[in-house]
């Protein structure tokens, strides 16, 4: 009974939400450019789904190139470093700049790189550059993260550096990289959206530019429509890794 | 012929001197407890003789070869993520030993620990007694000619830890090596070690070296012995100087 509880409470509350919101746009007669009803913002889901998916699939799609191109490069530096101190802290303050700026104020630049043939390439450039941090230092953490007595232990049976790093430093990073990779897949959406608002042109058939040409039209319900499925991708994708990530730990830790 | 020694050691860290002047012979196969105070530099003696550190002054001298020492920590020290079979595999793939006679050199050790049938278990899934003997397989799969321990069962509880006193001094009648070890717990010292080597507050020095008498492994009236009840005393009131001192 309380677990049902527990499950109801937040739709209860999302219900509640709606028909007060629904019921006030048509109590005090709401014009629907301004602030669309529910029932006309899943009028529209309803109409305009195919486009819509579309364009989540545009988004998702850059998203994920660039969450695999941000893993790749995040990791082999995160590796190059941990070779040598004075290496880190060469590259230290460069990724620290990289992370600190925000995205939205590279992005015009990184769109003339990227010029008006393939605007695909700014976003997933874009996106690469703010999924690279996380994975980066929970990698670098990560490999700094063994146990020092193991560590001796190693030391003790003159373990290589080879096989210290396949051995004690790689296994033991793998649940600073799990998290790492989590928190990078929820930006490399951001990533990808923001780059999308900032091309702002047709010629990128994402989900930012749906919401961008709905907005140009006063067309709101669409606006909400292109929010809602942006909002249940995101909630997707970031419930899939936290199972993939729970999965991963409990093979781990062995239990 | 002397196994490892430390002479006229000294070891200073960023808040003092830890250790010294500070010597000890370790003869084989004889076990040798060391006890003192918190601080004293016991454990900082111990990665001495284990050539994990180096002195700043004094000199040590070390005749096992890589791989004859070993040493077990105050926690058991494995790596999660392997199971028990691999954890105690582990130092003799560094070395170099095949595959299948490794797993069978380190099914071999389990099954003298008591672990039979617990090989592929995670340390997760082992109690703080049952990990700490693997700890104990993995030290000794390489028959190591110097073990080293840590303040071993610290963090276990009496039953437990005189349970693994038994086993200890088990193993070592089979595989004779030396065995330093380092506790707080004097009796735990006195019934484990045919040598109990008193050190004074830090840095530590040495205050008493005092030869335990009796029979090894130590059969079952051994603690209630008149004989080891005074040795109890003696280490204690040598302790006890010590801290003063």
């Amino acid at each position: 009974m309380r677990r049902l509880a527990d499950f109801a409470a937040p739709w209860a509350l999302i219900a509640l939400l709606l028909a007060v919101w629904e019921g006030a746009c048509r109590a005090f007669d709401v014009p629907v450019y301004f602030l669309a009803p529910p029932s006309a913002i899943a009028a529209s889901l309803r109409d305009e789904w195919p486009s819509l998916l579309q364009a989540a699939w545009y988004t998702l799609s850059n998203a994920l190139i660039a969450l695999v191109l941000a893993s790749l490069i995040a990791q082999a530096l995160a590796l190059t470093v941990t070779l040598s101190r004075l290496l880190e802290r060469a590259v230290q303050p460069i990724t620290v700049v990289l992370q600190v700026t925000p995205v939205i104020a590279i992005a015009p630049l990184v769109n003339i790189w990227a010029g008006t043939d393939h605007p695909e390439h700014a976003l997933i450039a874009l996106a690469t550059i703010v999924a690279f941090f996380p994975i980066y230092s929970g990698a670098v953490t990560g490999l700094r993260s063994a146990d020092p007595d193991l560590m001796r232990l190693f030391d003790l049976y003159g373990a290589t550096r080879l096989q210290r790093l396949l051995r004690l430093r790689l296994p033991s990073a793998a649940p600073f990289l799990l998290e790492g990779h989590k928190v990078a897949a929820g930006l490399a959406i951001v990533g990808t959206v923001v780059s999308e608002f900032v091309a702002g042109s047709g010629k990128v058939q994402g989900l930012a530019w749906r919401i961008l040409d709905a907005s140009f039209r006063l067309q709101t319900a669409k606006m909400f429509a292109a929010l809602f499925v942006l909002g249940v991708m995101g909630v997707v994708l970031y419930g899939l890794l936290e199972l993939v990530e729970r999965a991963a730990l409990r093979w781990w830790r062995g239990r | 012929m002397t196994l490892a020694a430390l002479t006229d050691v000294e070891v200073d860290y960023a808040r003092g001197r830890a250790l010294g002047p500070f010597s000890l012979a370790i003869q084989p196969g004889e076990t040798v407890a060391l006890v003192g105070p918190s601080g004293c530099g016991k454990s900082t003696a111990l990665r001495l003789l284990a050539g994990l550190e180096a002195p700043g002054r004094g000199e040590v001298q070390r005749t096992p070869g890589l791989g004859e020492t070993a040493v077990v920590f105050q926690a058991p020290t494995l790596a999660p993520w392997l199971s028990a079979r691999a954890n105690v595999t582990l130092p003799l793939e560094l070395a170099g030993v095949p595959r299948r006679e490794a797993r069978e050199r380190a099914d071999a050790a389990l099954a003298r620990v008591g672990l039979s049938g617990a090989e592929s278990a995670r340390p997760a899934q082992l109690s703080g007694g049952m990990a700490m003997r693997v700890s104990l397989a993995r030290a000794l799969v390489t028959e190591p000619r110097l073990l080293l321990l840590d303040e071993p069962f610290a963090a276990l509880d009496e039953i437990t830890r005189r349970a693994l006193a038994d086993d200890v001094l088990a193993l070592w009648s089979m595989l004779k090596p030396a065995i330093v070890f380092v506790t707080h717990n004097v009796e735990e010292a006195v019934y484990m070690a045919g040598r109990v080597v008193v050190m004074t507050k830090g840095p530590g020095r040495i205050a008493a070296d005092v030869a335990v008498e009796g029979p090894m492994p130590r059969n079952a009236g051994f603690r209630t012995d008149p004989a080891f009840r005074a040795t109890v005393e003696t280490v204690s009131l040598a302790l006890a100087q010590g801290m003063a001192a």
